[in-house]
């Protein structure tokens, strides 16, 4: 390959605490899928330190990352990501099988979470009989039927119309309220209004981390 | 384990998704398959057929025949046997506890009240040859001395002829026309497997001394001794006698080749089962090459079946999944395929059997080993292993963050 490296993040130095509500902000090239990756055990940083409810991710390997993955993160991406052959509720039951849980455990655990989306009666769609919107609830049921210790959504009313894009932050505000906690990497500010803790980025450096006193 | 059969059943719903696409591919191995199994149970069938044969005539007979070399043959030259050659070996030539004599002359029509049958050959000996082949009469009676004593002209019919010319169910009595002589029916042999298309169904028998009165001097060219020793362990003195005997009894001088033949009857069979087994031997090889070619088809479907889903791997592996489970998804998928088109070429191998057996007269009932079932599914999944490497690691190796993004 050649060329210089780029440092996509620098000096970055974060702590997220439980039922935490934090957007990411910044333009494109700014990092923050860099640290959406590596909060997410996709990628591994070449220096410092990421420690996740109390295992250090920088130091495990390929398959550790994996399970690290399965139990503690739970994916949103902009683009949905259903397995497209699977209806909703083998793409809620997806990441059970790869956590080992029985068999006959899984189906309840499933159906609870498309319920908590608002999607019952919808568990025999494929994904192509869905609705953007109803895609996306899809993929939250997914994220959050292992019950993660990090929600991480990448754009996730990135391809929704304004009514969905509401309804999908509704159900982010409640899941605040029951207890997870959510990290949204978006570049819109009236997303990032929602949350409770605005983390800025630009080449690769937090530049702004606010507060806002009561969200939601 | 328990998480090897969970991707076991993803593999299994992928290629359900898919399945004529899933049947295609398998169609090299489908084919590869089934053509084994066509061709080993058509061997078989021949192979146990002659081994059949072989031994209801017994493995300690000996058979005699006029012989000279294919080059001196085509150039007119011809060798005898003859009756009186029969009587000295019966007479002079000791351990013989059974010596008949045969005539086989080729083709001819049968005739009875307009109905008609072409014989692949008729056959004249004499009482003992019932005996010696354990080939018995099934209704009437088989020749008796006193036939061959008075040049009487009655046949015995093979089990076919009767059905063929519409005879009785009890055809002694009736008289059939054969090559415009009237013969008198006094028995039907029982049925007998066909042997490489040669039938002792379709034959007739009759009397040595008609057949030799109906041949003159063409009888000694088509006579045979068939001859059982009483004990196996004297077969090989008793055809040094027998040689010695015939070379002086035809004048042979002592640089100069017999002019017959003495065969065992293990000698015939294993002549005839060293040539199928190199047939086999062959058609195996080029079934192997099928299988081959089929195996690198399926390893090509994966590969592009591996990028088709790049994206679905990435999200399989976003969800938790380990490199170990992707490479065990992608690998049961290839082991299934094969295994399935092994599956299908086994019943169309069935298939193709059967209609081969239909297809062809005479030929021997079709026999499929259950080893060749078994070979063949091992070798299919073999295939799946060696073939289904190479995409299973791609797969597995994948990067999540780039197969996420691929579009």
């Amino acid at each position: 390959m050649g060329g210089e490296t780029i440092r996509a993040l620098d000096g970055v130095d974060l702590s997220v605490k439980q039922n935490e509500y934090i957007a990411i902000v910044g333009t494109s090239g700014s990092g923050k899928s860099t640290l959406m990756n590596i909060i997410g055990c996709l990628d591994q940083p070449t220096g410092g330190e990421y420690q996740l409810n109390g295992t250090m991710v920088s130091l495990l390997g390929d398959t550790a990352l994996s399970v690290a993955r399965n139990r503690d993160i739970g994916f949103i991406f902009q683009s949905f990501n259903l397995l497209p052959r699977a209806t909703a509720l083998q793409n809620v039951i997806q990441p059970l099988i790869y956590s080992g849980l029985p068999r006959k455990d899984r189906k309840a655990k499933a159906l609870a979470a498309l319920e908590k989306v608002g999607l019952q009666g919808r568990e025999g769609h494929l994904p192509n009989q869905l609705s953007g919107g109803q895609r996306q609830r899809v993929a939250i049921a997914r994220a959050l039927v292992t019950d993660p210790a990090i929600i991480l959504a990448d754009e996730p009313t990135g391809n929704l119309d304004s009514n969905t894009t509401a309804e999908i932050m509704a159900l982010f505000d409640g899941l605040i309220e029951t207890g997870h906690s959510i990290i949204i990497v978006t570049h819109e500010h009236d997303i990032a209004e929602h949350c409770s803790r605005q983390i800025t980025i630009s080449d690769g450096k937090i530049v702004a981390d606010t507060r806002v006193g009561a969200a939601a | 384990m328990n998480r090897h059969f969970e991707n076991l059943a993803l593999a299994l719903s992928a290629l359900r998704a898919n399945l004529m696409q899933s049947i295609l591919t398998t169609l090299g191995i489908i084919v590869g398959v089934a053509s084994v199994i066509t061709v080993v149970s058509v061997m078989q069938g021949f192979s146990s057929s002659i081994t059949g044969q072989f031994e209801n005539m017994g493995s300690n007979t000996l058979v005699v025949e006029p012989h000279v070399p294919f080059r001196e043959r085509i150039s007119g030259v011809r060798a005898k046997l003859t009756y009186e050659d029969f009587e000295a070996i019966s007479r002079r030539v000791d351990d013989i506890e059974i010596i008949v004599p045969v005539i086989y002359q080729m083709p001819g029509t049968l005739k009875y009240r307009g109905e008609q049958a072409s014989l692949q050959f008729f056959m004249g000996t004499v009482s003992a040859y019932a005996e010696l082949n354990n080939h018995f009469p099934e209704n009437g009676r088989f020749l008796i001395p006193s036939d061959d004593t008075y040049r009487r002209k009655v046949i015995v019919l093979g089990s076919d002829i009767r059905k063929d010319l519409n005879l009785p169910a009890e055809p002694a009595g009736e008289y059939v026309e054969l090559n415009s002589q009237w013969y008198k029916v006094v028995g039907e042999m029982e049925a007998q497997d066909s042997f490489l298309g040669f039938s002792r169904n379709k034959m007739v028998i009759m009397p040595f001394q008609t057949a030799v009165g109906l041949l003159r001097e063409k009888a000694s060219e088509k006579m045979q001794f068939m001859i059982r020793v009483h004990n196996i362990d004297d077969q090989d003195r008793v055809k040094e006698q027998i040689k010695r005997l015939l070379r002086k009894r035809h004048n042979i001088g002592p640089n100069e080749r017999d002019d017959f033949k003495i065969n065992s009857s293990d000698q015939m069979r294993e002549q005839f089962e060293t040539v199928l087994d190199g047939v086999t031997f062959v058609v195996a090889a080029i079934v192997g090459v099928s299988l081959l070619v089929g195996g690198i088809g399926i390893m090509n479907i994966m590969l592009v079946s591996v990028t088709e889903r790049t994206r679905e791997i990435g999200i399989c592996k976003a969800l938790g999944a380990t490199r170990n489970d992707i490479l065990v998804q992608f690998l049961a998928e290839a082991i299934i395929l094969c295994l399935l088109g092994g599956l299908i070429g086994i019943g169309i191998g069935y298939g193709l059997g059967a209609v081969v057996e239909l297809a062809i007269p005479g030929i021997p009932a079709v026999v499929v080993p259950f080893w060749a079932v078994a070979l063949s599914l091992g070798f299919s999944s073999l295939i799946g292993i060696v073939f289904g490497i190479a995409p299973a690691s791609k797969a597995a190796n994948l990067d999540p963050i780039i197969a996420l993004h691929y579009e």
